[in-house]
């Protein structure tokens, strides 16, 4: 046998294992598997590359990309990446390991998850955090299903317009499949509108709604009294939220929300076409037991050390099974480090420049896609953080093509017929600047 | 050896009732808890809702397992022990003390269905 | 390893900064413009500490974390193969995480989805993949969706059931309820298999299919799911093939050829992307040609985890069609090894040839005597961590109370084998002697036997808890 890297196992090895087991061969193994499953044909795989192939077909690959400076947010925001974090990722005892299910060796592992959900927490202003969910939009898919399984006997969701589409879109898959009744909030002027709010729990049957706290148009929205009126009605509040922004703009535990959910993204990950990412999930202590995915909990071991601990797994689908809160297994607990790690270095201070940085940053965009005449405001009271929308006098194409050959990406078309444009800490004043220049041409 | 007492009724589940006048008081037995061993949680319904004989009304939760609990009659839940679900250590330390639930019956004739004291000895068989 | 006690909260220091940004504006508004109402009370508790303190700190933690990298990790049903560098190295390309999701003209990156597409159906027998799920169980949940969106494309809605074996994984029926799926569960026979009698009575035009993993969690070949998926297809179901137990039939058996409809594959098992403890893995979903119109279900925000696709592109690149063939096969020896080498000590339930995986229930002489309890699995696992190994899955599959779940894979050389054999011959011996030497295990690990109905009672979840 012709030797492969991965395959540390010698003919020598080979043979001496099969005389252990009492077999001639390797397909003798095999003997209980019926003829007609075995298959025996060729394998349509590109013939075995060398590691040097591979890397030369890769970046051929990623050549084949336009190298765009990122003016767009709409759900993956490009912030900036301290240098650190892939050394501390990247260390084998953390990316190789398994899940801590044997917390004497996996210590680390716990120690991080603690300190992510502590983060979560603080930033949220929720009392629980669990060790992270796929993405954002999962995340919301799953406080709908956490705050019906709560309500008992009601089986409706309200979900506001406003949030992204493809949060509304993940909710409506899981939820068809659930039966469980989604009903949308009405926009008003760029945000959720209380009015619809309130009509739609006034018909009854509602569980719960989710309204975000940044929402599409990059509008700060003020959800006063959403909480009472759905509380009132014994209904749940699930607020989506930009956890890079809440270190600045009322929380959802401020707002009065029972859950808080979003995508950790902007924290530090790169875009990375859309994934890996981390969903996050928190909500008020009388919840606890009904959130789902990992939670580790603080404990002492035998000697009295303070120990770290997979808890509350009487939750999870391994015990549960039909009956957990979720079927949730694998999360995203390396992207957890990842953020956990960027707001260690950030700190409340770097995380209140990075959104003055891009306050300011978007705001100087915005009032010079004004000035060249060819945009016209959609929400003039409105205030926005780093993402704003606009109406464009040209199609959105043409933006985004003007855009394309300077080396921008941006002006994202919304459902409404607006483009959006968001700016990061990472873009320049030259970089704004020149976008400007090339929408003028 | 695990504990029986005489008076109570039982399921073949593992939940005793005591009954008082229309109203049915449930626990687990002793033998219960210990097949679950450390009681982490008592998973309870709340006051007015439904109970089904023989469908599930909650369960105990253990590090490594979680254990259905089946009601024994119909009816409507009055009360629940906020200290079983506030304490649960309590149910393993003494699981005939510490109810979980009362309910108010709809069908008292469903107690007949249930095992006498001596019955149960015989089903758990130790 | 040595016991590091800090919280990142515990070094935090008023004043200390660990970021690097630049300044902002000092003539233009920051967020203080924001209206009060919508501003927070106050900053979050994030904690003060320099760039030294964050590395020192999760170096540190990583010190008390065992990963493949350390050592032998013989879990069951994980599939903890060796995570190759290469796939590190492109999955970090700055021009591959420079591209935000929505970018439509990107060539490249659609070639990789392509070229997986094409290599996944290759080497499963199915057609084609969708690349959204972001785990196995996402994969799960995903594929019984597509079952159910296939049903009611034909007005058939009475299929609201799915069959599921009862050695399969927790996650499989917790998907199904996920889906609004009732289960029905089959029994598994006397030989560790669905027991096809068992089955039969179960299939009527309630049933939207069947759920299987093949090899089964026992590392148990399925003999008859050829005839079982005659019988669903013929009851109007579907099969369901969780991919979780895949690495065995990587070069040997294609689910399509079985029969199977639709399946789901780990990437962060048999495709060797790290588990990173705990995730991010990916799960895509393959369908035979009938299902592929329903390929579309929207299960998460963006395209799936891209860096994980690469990963996993970049390792089917590396086996190539030459050493594809052989990764079932050494995994299948390498588990088999292992039992014959030990069935003399711990005890074997079910004797015949395994797959990449197997099941002992616990010791044959657990020690127990008068006044003295014997060593249990879980003894036996703690113990193994005092040897420098991680423990095999324990307790499960449910069908066996003491059961120890050990998959070596193929990427295990036979000293390493050879090594655990002995470890786990002197454990036994040692349980054989005395249990109580198991019982306080694990002695040579940062902690041990941590007080979890404590932390279950009283949760403590959160810096501000405790």
């Amino acid at each position: 046998m012709a030797g492969f890297q991965y395959f540390p196992q010698t003919d020598q090895d080979i043979r001496a294992m099969l005389d252990r087991i009492g077999v001639n061969s390797l397909d003798d193994l095999y003997a209980d598997v019926p003829q007609a499953c075995l298959y025996n044909g060729e394998y349509d795989l590109p013939d075995a590359m060398t590691e040097q192939q591979v890397r030369d077909f890769f970046e051929g690959l990623a050549a084949k990309n336009p190298k765009l400076k990122v003016f767009a947010g709409a759900g993956a925001y490009d912030h900036y990446t301290p240098a650190v974090i892939p050394y501390i990722t990247q260390r084998s005892e953390f990316i190789t390991a398994y899940t801590p299910y044997q917390c004497e060796i996996s210590q680390g592992t716990l120690r991080y998850i603690f300190e992510y959900q502590s983060m979560i927490c603080t930033l949220t202003g929720m009392d629980v955090s669990n060790a992270s969910m796929y993405d954002g939009p999962t995340a919301a898919a799953e406080s709908m299903r956490m705050m019906v399984a709560q309500a008992k006997k009601k089986n409706t969701v309200l979900v506001s317009n406003t949030l992204l589409p493809q949060v509304r879109g993940v909710i409506a898959t899981y939820a068809k499949y659930a039966g469980i009744i989604i009903k949308e909030v009405a926009q008003e002027n760029g945000q959720t509108s209380k009015a619809s709010l309130e009509a739609l729990i006034a018909q009854g049957d509602v569980a719960g709604a989710i309204v975000p706290s940044i929402n599409r148009f990059g509008i700060i929205e003020n959800l006063e009294g959403m909480a009472d009126a759905l509380h009132a009605d014994k209904a749940l509040l699930t607020v989506y939220c930009d956890p890079s922004a809440l270190a600045v703009v009322k929380t959802p535990a401020e707002w009065g929300a029972d859950v808080a959910v979003g995508d950790g993204q902007p924290l530090g990950i790169p875009l990375c076409y859309g994934g890996p990412y981390v969903g996050f999930m928190a909500c008020k202590q009388d919840y606890m037991r009904k959130l789902p995915g990992r939670i580790v909990g603080e404990t002492r071991d035998k000697e009295g050390r303070r120990a770290f601990v997979l808890t509350l797994q009487a939750r999870e689908q391994h015990i549960r099974r039909e009956k957990a809160t979720s079927n949730i297994c694998s999360n995203e607990s390396l992207m957890a480090l990842w953020v956990t790690v960027y707001l260690s270095l950030m700190g409340p201070q770097g995380m209140k420049q990075v959104n003055d940085l891009c306050y300011q940053r978007a705001h100087y965009l915005y009032d010079k896609l004004l000035e060249t005449g060819q945009f016209e405001p959609v929400f003039k009271d409105a205030v926005f953080l780093k993402e704003f929308v606009l109406k464009s006098k040209i199609p959105a194409a043409q933006v985004q093509k003007k855009l394309a050959d300077a080396g921008f990406f941006g002006a994202l078309e919304t459902e409404d017929g607006y483009v959006s444009f968001c700016v990061t800490e990472k873009r320049s004043y030259e970089e704004i600047d020149a976008l400007v220049e090339s929408i003028k041409k | 050896m695990s504990k029986v007492i005489e008076g109570l009724k039982y399921s073949d589940t593992h939940e005793w009732v005591k009954v008082e006048g229309e109203t049915a008081i449930i626990g687990v037995t002793d033998f219960a808890q210990k097949e679950m061993g450390e009681i982490t949680y008592v998973d309870c319904p709340d006051v007015d809702d439904e109970v089904e004989k023989g469908s599930e009304f909650g369960a105990l939760e253990s590090v490594k397992a979680a254990s259905d609990l089946f009601s024994p009659v119909s009816g409507t839940v009055t009360e629940v022990n906020e200290e079983v679900v506030d304490d649960p250590k309590l149910v393993n330390d003494d699981a005939f003390a510490n109810w979980i639930i009362k309910v108010q019956m709809s069908d008292a004739s469903e107690l007949d269905d249930l095992m006498d004291a001596s019955a149960y000895k015989a089903f758990i068989k130790e | 390893m040595k016991y590091y006690d800090k919280l990142i909260f515990e070094l935090s220091k008023p004043g200390r900064t660990g970021y690097s940004l630049p300044q902002t504006c000092s003539k233009c508004k920051g967020t203080e413009a924001i209206p009060a109402g919508l501003l927070r009370s106050k900053a979050p508790e994030l904690p003060e500490v320099s760039e030294v303190d964050v590395v020192r700190h999760y170096t540190n933690l990583s010190q008390m974390n065992f990963g493949v990298d350390t050592g032998f990790y013989p879990l069951g049903s994980c599939t903890m193969k060796y995570n190759p560098k290469i796939n590190e190295e492109v999955a970090a390309m700055p021009a591959f995480n420079a591209i935000h999701p929505l970018q439509k003209d990107v060539p490249g990156v659609d070639a990789v989805y392509e070229g997986m597409d094409k290599a996944l159906a290759a080497i499963t027998g199915m057609k084609h993949f969708t690349f959204k799920p972001c785990a196995g169980a996402h994969g799960e949940l995903t594929g019984l969706m597509i079952i159910r969106e296939y049903h009611m494309s034909r007005g058939d809605t009475k299929r609201t059931r799915i069959i599921v074996p009862d050695s399969a994984h927790g996650t499989n029926p917790a998907s199904a309820a996920v889906c609004g799926l009732d289960v029905v569960v089959v029994k598994s026979n006397a030989n560790g298999l669905v027991d096809v009698e068992d089955l039969k009575p179960l299939l009527d035009d309630t049933i939207a299919g069947i759920m299987m993993t093949n090899p089964n969690t026992l590392g148990l070949f399925e003999k008859d799911i050829r005839e079982i998926a005659q019988l669903v297809h013929a009851a109007g179901g579907l099969l369901y093939y969780d991919g979780a137990n895949m690495n065995p039939l990587i070069g040997t058996v294609r689910p399509g050829d079985m029969g199977f409809d639709v399946m789901h594959l780990n990437l962060h098992k048999s495709f060797s992307t790290p588990h990173g403890g705990g995730g991010p893995g990916s799960g895509p979903v393959g369908v035979c040609e009938k299902l592929v119109p329903f390929l579309g279900v929207n299960v998460s925000g963006f395209n799936g985890n891209f860096g994980v696709i690469l990963r996993a592109y970049a390792y089917i690149l590396m086996l190539g069609s030459e050493n594809v063939k052989l990764c079932g096969k050494l995994a299948t020896l390498g588990a088999n090894y292992i039992k014959e080498s030990l069935k003399d000590c711990y005890k074997l339930p079910i004797p015949t040839v395994c797959k990449h995986e197997f099941v002992f229930d616990g010791l044959i002489n657990d020690g127990a005597r008068e006044g003295k309890e014997g060593a249990a699995t879980l003894d036996v696992a703690k113990r193994l961590l005092d040897f420098g190994f991680h423990a095999p899955t324990i307790y499960f599959p449910l069908l066996f109370h003491q059961a120890i779940m050990i998959e070596p894979t193929e990427t295990e050389s036979k000293e390493t084998l050879d090594e655990f054999i002995d470890v786990m011959r002197k454990i036994a011996d040692e349980a054989a002697q005395d249990p109580d030497i198991l019982h306080g295990a694990p002695h040579n690990t940062p902690i041990s036997r941590p007080d979890e109905t404590t932390a279950a009672r009283n949760p403590i979840l959160k810096y501000w808890d405790a």
